[in-house]
């Protein structure tokens, strides 16, 4: 496979997505734009789908809106599918029996950070030559937005909603990269869509990098349906995540971590919590100490970052 | 056996477990993907030393769960390759969903399974209750007897998942410790002779970039049906293609095979059946009841899905009695799995009398003694009329 070089502007990438219209996911669909960004960054590649909004919104029979191979089996075990489909185009391909390409696993959160952890973790620590790209949307959206193990601090789901005692979800966002990180992999990192260009690049250098073992990227892919916001919003809701330090944009490559997008200023992330009506009884003052554990968190992890970022090849 | 299969063969001595690997081995596998799991664990141990050692050119995929094995080997099945797994008891159990999108997506894996208990309470010791608990996610089912069968069976598995009026995935069991665990002598092919049989893969799904398909989707309430119907008529069309493959590796090796295994049938009164080990156990105490006058026979089955009905139908119907000896519990239900579909295959001619025995279960022993025993309380049970309930046999206190 030849290697793919950086993009610098939106010309540099092919006219046609082979993610097409005609899909059945929401309009203003973080997760869809992340498809689409994805076939716009690879010229080609095997999609090894879990169950979710995507996979399920995409291949409803006899339609699908992929135009390069694309693969579902169930919900938690993309990645040793993808193992397989790697190691059997290894063996093949050196026989003349198949032609490689790269093999993308593509999971939501739900997929990613829970139910399919154990089976993730089994493929970065054997090395698989695959790239792993979560599109995180904080939540189960596919079952109809109950909370899972990315849905941040304070979150309103279905399974944790707002109550008159609880108001919603109590804990923080599992930190997803790090636990990926420890398996000592070549390359990982998180991305989102208003800053386009940073994740076509990343997957492209993802892309390169799974040919000596298993890339990893987390996209926070907002949804207007789950979180509730006006679906022409999708890319300045994932703007806000990223001024607001509610998202870093870093990436870690051979050991060292690297924060690819400063926030040197930090909007409120009030502005953010205000604008989407899974956060927003944030703001009503009888949870004030949620918002304020909230609001300690962001800090800490920034903190975390830089001080990780000045340690040195840690990774 | 005739001088030229003795030529194609040789002969060895392996454990139920090695002689699966040596299949394995023999059939070219590109992709193996299994975790370890008593009594099974000598098949992956095997193959990762055939793979480390240069003599299998295949990708050995060393996964964290049961789950991934069958899920790696689905994913490398789409890409074209031929692929294996084994498991037993609690793997099996944990692979459940992953073998009905094996088989609904009509991948040809085949899959080892040394048959074992299920917890709880733990055990690691033989029944079949891990084999029936997957008797309806699509897969073609057999049950070798000894080492010779199992490894028979597992060469032939490859011709008949990927013969492309079939395209399942196939499972192997045999019976945990007693098969898995004990060497015993077998003729294998020779290397060339499993290599021209089976060749490489060439059916079935394969990702190609070339062409670009979506695998795996979404099939509503207009479609789903359809799919499914399909795979049905795949299993019916398998009923040809096995007897088709037993035929041609009859011609090969000598040894002809039939879904159903006949002893001294041909005159019996009541008929025995059983499955796994359990067959060669029920011969010799068959041959000893014969000698004190009993005309009685033995039925082991080999082929369980599709179960052979017109086969079934033909033989059972032959008999007064049949008493069917099961390593399983159905909890609820009015008999075994093999007592029902044995019922159901005769009905409505239905004059037999049927006697079902529940036995062995986490791998309590049954000698020869054991089968006489269930055949003479079986035999008073079935003349009484009293059947209409499934018996224990060899539980403390019965
Ligand atoms: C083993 C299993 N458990 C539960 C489900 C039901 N299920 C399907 S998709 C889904 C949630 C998916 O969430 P996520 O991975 O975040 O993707 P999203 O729908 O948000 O895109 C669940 C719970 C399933 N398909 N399989
Ligand atoms: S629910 Fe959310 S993730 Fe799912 S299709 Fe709609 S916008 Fe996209
Ligand atoms: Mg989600």
């Amino acid at each position: 496979m030849s290697k793919l070089n950086p993009v610098a502007k939106i010309s540099d990438l092919p006219e046609e997505s082979k993610f097409r219209p005609g899909h059945r996911l929401c309009a203003g669909c973080g997760p869809a734009i992340t498809a689409k960004i994805i076939t716009l960054a690879v010229p080609e590649a095997i999609i090894v789908n879990a169950t979710g909004c995507v996979e399920v919104g995409t291949t409803i029979y006899p339609y699908s809106a992929w135009k390069t191979p694309w693969v579902h089996v169930l919900f938690q075990n993309n990645a040793p599918v993808a193992a397989g489909i790697a190691a059997a185009l290894e063996k093949l391909s050196a026989e003349g029996r198949a032609r490689k390409i790269p093999v993308i696993a593509l999971g939501g959160d739900g997929a990613t950070f829970d139910i399919g952890l154990g089976a993730i973790s089994g493929a970065l620590e054997r090395l698989d030559k695959i790239i792993y790209l979560c599109y995180d949307n904080c939540a189960y959206m596919n079952t109809g937005i109950q909370r899972s193990g990315a849905s941040i601090l304070g979150a309103a789901t279905t399974t944790s909603p707002a109550g008159k005692v609880i108001p919603g979800k109590q804990e923080n966002k599992k930190d997803l990269i790090a636990i990926v990180a420890s398996h000592h992999i070549p390359y990982a990192a998180t991305a989102t869509l208003w800053l386009w260009r940073d994740m076509v690049n990343k997957i492209r250098k993802a892309v390169n990098y799974s040919e000596q073992g298993p890339a990893f990227l987390h996209v926070l892919a907002p949804c207007q349906f789950g979180w509730r916001y006006d679906p022409h919003l999708t890319v300045k809701v994932s703007r806000m995540a990223v001024e607001t330090r509610l998202f870093p944009i870093y990436e870690i490559e051979d050991g060292q971590l690297r924060i690819n997008y400063r926030v040197s200023k930090p909007t409120p992330v009030e502005e953010y919590l205000k604008i989407q009506r899974m956060m927003r009884h944030l703001l009503d003052p009888k949870n004030a100490e949620t918002l304020q554990r909230l609001k300690n968190w962001i800090e800490w992890n920034w903190q975390r970052l830089e001080n990780l970022e000045k340690a040195g090849k840690v990774f | 056996m005739m001088a030229e299969a003795l030529a194609r063969q040789h002969r060895i001595a392996l454990t139920g477990n090695d002689a699966v690997a040596y299949a394995v081995k023999q059939a070219n596998v590109d992709v193996i993907s299994a975790y370890p799991i008593t009594p099974q664990t000598f098949v992956v141990e095997t193959l990762s030393r055939y793979v480390n050692d240069g003599e299998l050119n295949a990708k050995y995929i060393n996964v964290e769960s049961e789950h991934s094995a069958l899920s790696a080997v689905i994913g490398a099945s789409l890409a074209g390759a031929r692929t294996f797994t084994a498991t037993a008891s609690q793997g099996l159990a944990y692979m459940w969903e992953a073998l009905y999108a094996a088989s609904g997506l009509r991948l040809p894996i085949v899959m080892a399974l040394a048959a074992r208990a299920l917890s709880a309470p733990i055990n690691i010791h033989n029944d079949h209750s891990d084999f029936f608990g997957m008797r309806d996610a699509g897969w073609i089912m057999f049950n070798g007897e000894e080492a010779q069968e199992t490894y028979d069976l597992t060469i032939m598995a490859f011709k008949i998942a990927e013969d492309p009026r079939v395209l399942l995935p196939v499972v192997v069991s045999y019976d945990g410790f007693i098969v898995s665990h004990a060497i015993t002598n077998f003729y294998a092919l020779n290397d060339d002779v499993v290599k021209e049989f089976l060749g490489v893969r060439t059916t079935g799904p394969k990702i190609d970039p070339d062409n670009p398909r979506s695998y795996g989707v979404l099939a509503l309430q207009d479609s789903y049906f359809e799919f499914k119907r399909q795979q049905y008529e795949a299993m019916e069309n398998a009923r040809q293609v096995i007897q088709e493959v037993f035929k041609k590796y009859g011609e090969i090796s000598g040894r002809n095979y039939r879904p159903l295994k006949e002893y001294m049938t041909s005159d019996a009164e009541t008929c025995i059946v059983a499955m796994g080990s359990t067959v060669g156990t029920a011969r010799h105490a068959v041959k000893n009841l014969r000698e004190k006058g009993e005309k009685v026979g033995v039925v082991g089955i080999l082929q369980y899905r599709p179960w052979p009905v017109k086969e079934a139908e033909q033989l059972f119907s032959r008999f007064k009695r049949i008493i069917v000896m099961e390593k399983v519990m159905s909890p609820g239900a009015r008999a075994g799995p093999v007592y029902e579909d044995i019922t159901a295959t005769l009905y409505p001619n239905y004059n037999v009398k049927m006697i079902d025995f529940i036995y062995g279960l986490g791998g309590r022993d049954i000698p020869a003694q054991g089968v006489i025993d269930i055949y003479k309380r079986g035999k008073e049970l079935a003349d009484k009329g009293k059947t209409d309930k499934a018996y224990f046999y060899g539980v403390r206190g019965e």
